[in-house]
């Protein structure tokens, strides 16, 4: 890393937010001066389809609050009753199955892993850890959770500690604590960040009432039990952390289809509609192909990559129809949907997700698949649509820039996010993961709490790389290490205008609503 | 394993219907009870599709359905497969309730999920209305028989004692598991369908199929779970 260049680059953004003379003259080369959220390539043409505005700072801003006044449209009506049954029934103890993690965390080798994640009641009570077993690690937990109560009783929080190459985070979400150890670059925020998603898949399967409710009836409880056999689905929340893009960027994205396609798939979802459909979403493989929503009901971000890691995670909806609880944090916290998850066919990776405020309604549901696939079949985009699967991606070789290898491009108010596949110098996963790793790093610089950067290009031995944000879109442009900061800079606006050329495809420009 | 199948006594009365109309299609509420990794799923899967894959762990429930042809009737089974976790205790009740066949599930060669069939046992038995469900208890993967920690006989006498039926299964090799679905069904037919609104006739929606193979999307009507 050209750790010059990085000096005089950082300096542009000097702690404030208006550009510095040299972003000025970097700006005024680009195709579209002035880009606002809103008219950006991407954007929406009615309605965002997500949440959406401070999507990444949302993450790190206590928004409980918020979340409390969402709408009314879930009824936790029959949670006292489920709570009953949880915490009250004495059950035979149950052993856990051993995990394929087992690893002895005494080691060299368990201590060298790059990120660590723990999880453990406010009685400092093992509940999760990424590496090696909770039951070998209760004394540390135990330690960890005394760190963070000295800090409290002197009326504080304890948020980090770094040392020796290695960070410390603390995220206290009463009832539960959550420590990430991370040897990477990442700043805390961004550590945090990824802390918070594990809070939320945690109580993506629980409901925060009944966790709340749990503890304050037995502050002991071992709530391994009941995240018993969904402890995958942190594991590889965890991995897609380091891997996905989309849970970086705060967005998702989409299958390229021509945007006649998607129409008739959109129109043919929403005309499927039933009195407690709230969602409905139609995936192909981590792809969104196209959302619906009632109308005034958004869907958060962390809500959807919460789906998609529950649907990519398991193999069990292939077979027959799903019908799980489930509850979408960002949209209550209190309460669960009933989502009915199914392929469209056996062996497609066309997955449909109709979520329900009604446990009793999967008859209806099923029903509202078989209308959609009703309508679905009889035209000619359902053809379109498998064909697009056979080219769920595309080449960077398409923008016609030379030098770049790569790019991660996010539409701001639609909440959606395009990339090329990794080109051969990243087919490796190790050098995939180290890509991810310089996007991060980007990302951090980018979003920094104290002195956030607009424009950042940064030289390495091994690569280029650019970062962009304005009001509209957050770029992320990696080129060979051959180009020249000027070509960059010309690279951008080539690519915008690419982008925009290829919005209809890559992006979702008009979300329909029941 | 030397249970019986029961014999279904052929009601002359619908015998001769089945001469003058099509067979009748009824349907069948099968619950899969058990905790987690005993193979309800494989179970269901070799129920539906006769074969056998490693599957990954079910998420919620999972519905499924298979039609049984019998000597006068057909079954259509609805197979809810629910997931076996605690954290989903609460929604089980919706799929036990108004089951014509609850299956019992637990692994021979895992003590505690025999002791967990009991369990469920216990709560399914609260619920019970005579002649209402059929109860089998299903000792499955039979076929490690050099881990097996619950015998033949311990599994028999628990059934005898409670008045369930009762097979040792293989999902894997497939031993046992057809003719428990058959027996299940003949058991159905003869206990919940004799009665007056046993079983409700099942009326065939016109459904799509995008592959041609009509079970797959078998819709159905709307009866909640
Ligand atoms: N040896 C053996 N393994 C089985 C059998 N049935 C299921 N399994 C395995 O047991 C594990 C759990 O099976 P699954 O059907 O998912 O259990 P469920 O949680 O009860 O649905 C899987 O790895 C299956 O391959 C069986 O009859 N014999
Ligand atoms: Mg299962």
């Amino acid at each position: 890393m050209d750790g010059e260049a990085q000096r005089a680059t950082a300096s542009w953004g000097n702690g404030t937010l208006a550009p510095g003379d040299h972003l000025r003259s970097d700006r005024a080369e680009s195709p579209t001066p002035g880009l606002v959220e809103g008219t950006e390539p991407g954007a929406g043409q009615k309605s965002a389809m997500f949440v959406h505005a401070q999507s990444f700072e949302d993450l790190t801003a206590e928004a409980e609050e918020e979340v409390r006044r969402e709408a009314d449209i879930n009824n936790p009506g029959d949670s006292e009753e489920e709570l009953n049954v949880l915490v009250g029934e004495k059950e035979p103890h149950l052993t856990s199955e051993s995990k394929s993690k087992e690893e002895d965390v005494s080691s060299e080798a368990w201590r060298s892993h790059r990120k660590h994640v723990f999880v453990l009641s406010e009685a400092g009570k093992p509940i999760y850890t990424r590496y090696g077993t909770e039951e070998a690690l209760s004394s540390t937990m135990g330690v960890m959770m005394a760190l963070v109560s000295v800090v409290e009783s002197e009326k504080n929080t304890i948020r980090s500690i770094h040392a020796d190459g290695c960070k410390v985070i603390f995220l206290t979400k009463s009832p539960l604590v959550l420590v990430g150890v991370s040897r990477t670059s990442q700043s805390d925020k961004e550590l945090l960040r990824e802390l918070q998603y594990i809070y939320y898949q945690i109580v993506s399967l629980l409901t925060l009432t009944q966790l709340n409710h749990i503890f304050q009836h037995k502050q002991n409880y071992d709530l391994r039990r009941l995240l018993a056999g969904s402890e995958y689905l942190t594991d590889n929340l965890l991995h897609r952390l380091d891997r996905d893009p989309g849970l970086l960027l705060s967005a998702v994205t989409c299958l390229p289809l021509a945007s006649s396609a998607r129409d008739t798939v959109s129109s043919s979802l929403q005309a499927a509609k039933s009195k407690n459909l709230v969602f409905s979403i139609l995936l192909a493989g981590d792809r969104l192909v196209t959302l619906l929503r009632k109308k005034d009901q958004f869907l958060h971000h962390i809500d959807l990559h919460l789906v998609f890691n529950l649907v990519g995670s398991s193999s069990s909806f292939r077979e027959g129809e799903g019908w799980t609880p489930i509850c979408l944090p960002k949209f209550n916290t209190a309460g669960f949907f009933h989502a009915h998850i199914s392929y469209l066919e056996p062996a497609s990776q066309l997955c449909l997700i109709l979520v329900s405020t009604d446990r009793e309604d999967f008859f209806n549901m099923s029903e509202c698949k078989q209308r959609f696939l009703e309508r679905l079949s009889r035209r000619t985009a359902y053809q379109a649509l498998k064909d697009a699967l056979k080219s769920p991606t595309y080449s960077v070789e398409h923008v016609g820039i030379p030098e770049l290898r790569h790019f991660l491009y996010k539409s701001k108010s639609s909440g959606l996010y395009t990339s090329p596949e990794f080109p051969d110098v990243y087919i490796s996963d190790s050098e995939q993961e180290r890509l991810m790793g310089l996007y991060q790093e980007l990302h951090s610089s980018l979003h920094h709490p104290t002195r956030p950067l607009r424009f950042f290009y940064r030289c390495g031995e091994r690569e280029n790389l650019l970062a962009w944000v304005t009001s509209g879109f957050e770029l992320y442009l990696c080129f060979s290490p051959l180009g020249t900061k000027a070509l960059a800079v010309a690279a951008v606006t080539k690519l915008l205008k690419w982008i925009r050329k290829e919005e209809d495809r890559l992006f979702i420009l008009s979300p329909l609503t029941y | 394993m030397g249970e019986k199948l029961p014999q279904v006594q052929g009601d002359p009365q619908l015998r001769r219907d089945t001469l003058s109309r099509p067979v009748r299609t009824l349907r069948a509420k099968m619950v899969l009870l058990g905790s987690s990794g005993v193979g309800k799923s494989s179970l269901a899967l070799r129920f539906c599709k006769d074969e056998f894959r490693n599957t990954s762990p079910t998420v919620g429930c999972a519905y499924l359905t298979q039609v049984m042809h019998l000597s006068d009737v057909t079954l259509r089974f609805e197979i809810w497969d629910t997931a076996g976790e605690e954290k989903y205790h609460s929604v089980t009740p919706l799929y036990y309730r108004g089951a014509h066949a609850a299956l019992l599930v637990y692994d021979v060669s895992k003590r505690d999920t025999f002791i967990r069939a009991q369990v469920w046992l216990r709560e399914l038995e609260k619920q019970y209305v005579a002649g209402s469900t059929v109860l089998w208890l299903v000792g499955n993967k039979g076929d490690l028989a050099q881990h097996r920690q619950v015998s033949v006989q311990e599994g028999q006498s628990l059934a005898n004692d409670r008045g369930l039926l009762f097979t040792e299964t293989s999902a894997l090799s497939g031993d046992q598991v057809d003719k428990l679905l058959l027996a299940v069904a003949h058991r159905v037919y003869e206990c919940v369908g004799a009665q007056q609104g046993g079983l409700s006739e099942w009326q065939e929606t016109p459904h799509v199929d995008l592959r041609r193979r009509n079970h797959l999307f078998a819709s159905c009507c709307k009866v909640g779970p």
